[in-house]
């Protein structure tokens, strides 16, 4: 169970609605992962298309946890504008605060960030804030009134896997709200790895909707999300650097 | 009445809308599935039948998509 600013969810693994070829495949897969929270972006409307179908005609709020995100904002100013108004579309409180810092790597703009972060804060938001792998940054994050702090394994939809898992290791221990790896896994051995450092969650997106098969993805991501937490909490033997036989030595025929 | 409104950043002419909600009406858009901003400030849903919309208004009008 999963529990970010007093709400419980009962899967860590949380996942987008991006870039999936089609609304059906999309809905299959999230079924798929188990996932309850979901993230959406804020966008115009096309009023061109006025009966272009936004994401809510898929999603209802009653079956999934909408968590607005404010993804594609290069200033606090935007971001924290971009968080107002997914508000008073209704759902809840809370924000995945994107800032943005750089077009080709997306990595976040700190500076940015913290300061959306405080102003949200302070404005009855619960700021789940996207990062990156800096301990510091994410203490400050904490300090600032973030309900829970989501650094990336790598960068938005590279699929590089978990880089530093140090890094990961050692915000969440540092850290008392949750900590959610968000961006960056590519395959289920990268999921069961992150949740191997202890970490509260995942959230992901295009690792599923890139996949050849989302649907198989979502399960097979369901899955390393499970073990690797389980894994986490069973706690692994230590690593030496010498063989140890698994057999006993005694008993061997002369 | 016609008014001249910049609506998601594209000049519009509009006849007839003298409130957020009326104009929303005349775009064929759901109130409960769009958030509109005039001139830089969030039009809370329900004073969207009491807001008025004004010649030369900026009006933004937002929906959720997919994202991540």
């Amino acid at each position: 169970m999963l529990e970010i600013a007093g709400h419980k969810f009962a899967s860590r693994l949380l996942v987008g609605t991006g870039k999936y070829r089609d609304n059906d495949e999309m809905m299959r897969a999230i079924d798929a992962s188990g996932a309850s929270v979901v993230t959406v972006a804020v966008r115009r409307v096309n009023l061109d298309r006025a009966d272009e179908a936004g994401i809510l005609h898929q999603l209802t709020a009653d079956r999934y946890f909408l968590l607005a995100n404010t993804a594609g904002c290069y200033s606090a100013d935007e971001a924290i504008r971009y968080a107002r108004l997914a508000r008073e579309a209704g759902f809840n409180d809370f924000v995945k605060l994107e800032v943005i810092g750089d077009k080709e790597t997306l990595l976040p703009d700190v500076a940015g960030l913290l300061e959306a972060t405080s102003v949200l804060a302070a404005d009855g938001f619960k700021v789940m804030a996207y990062t990156n792998d800096d301990l510091v940054t994410a203490l400050r994050l904490e300090a600032a009134g973030a309900v829970a702090v989501m650094p990336l394994a790598s960068p938005i939809g590279s699929g590089l896997g978990l880089l530093n898992p140090y890094f990961i290791r050692t915000i969440k221990t540092r850290l008392r709200v949750p900590v959610i790896v968000d961006a960056g896994v590519g395959t289920a051995s990268d999921a069961c790895l992150v949740m191997e450092q202890g970490v509260d969650g995942i959230l992901m997106n295009t690792a599923l909707a890139e996949a050849q098969d989302p649907v198989g993805m979502a399960k097979a991501m369901r899955f390393a999300v499970e073990a690797g937490r389980a894994a986490y909490l069973a706690g692994r033997m230590p690593r030496r650097e010498v063989a140890v036989p698994s057999s006993p030595d005694r008993g061997m025929l002369d | 009445m016609t008014l001249a409104l910049t609506i998601n950043g594209e000049p519009r002419t509009i006849t007839d809308a003298g409130t957020v909600e009326e104009l929303l009406s005349q775009l064929h858009l759901d109130p409960r599935a769009v958030v509109v901003e005039v001139n830089r400030k969030i039009i809370r849903r329900a004073a969207i039948a009491v807001t008025p919309v004004a010649d030369g208004d900026a009006v933004e009008i937002v929906h959720f998509v997919g994202g991540g």
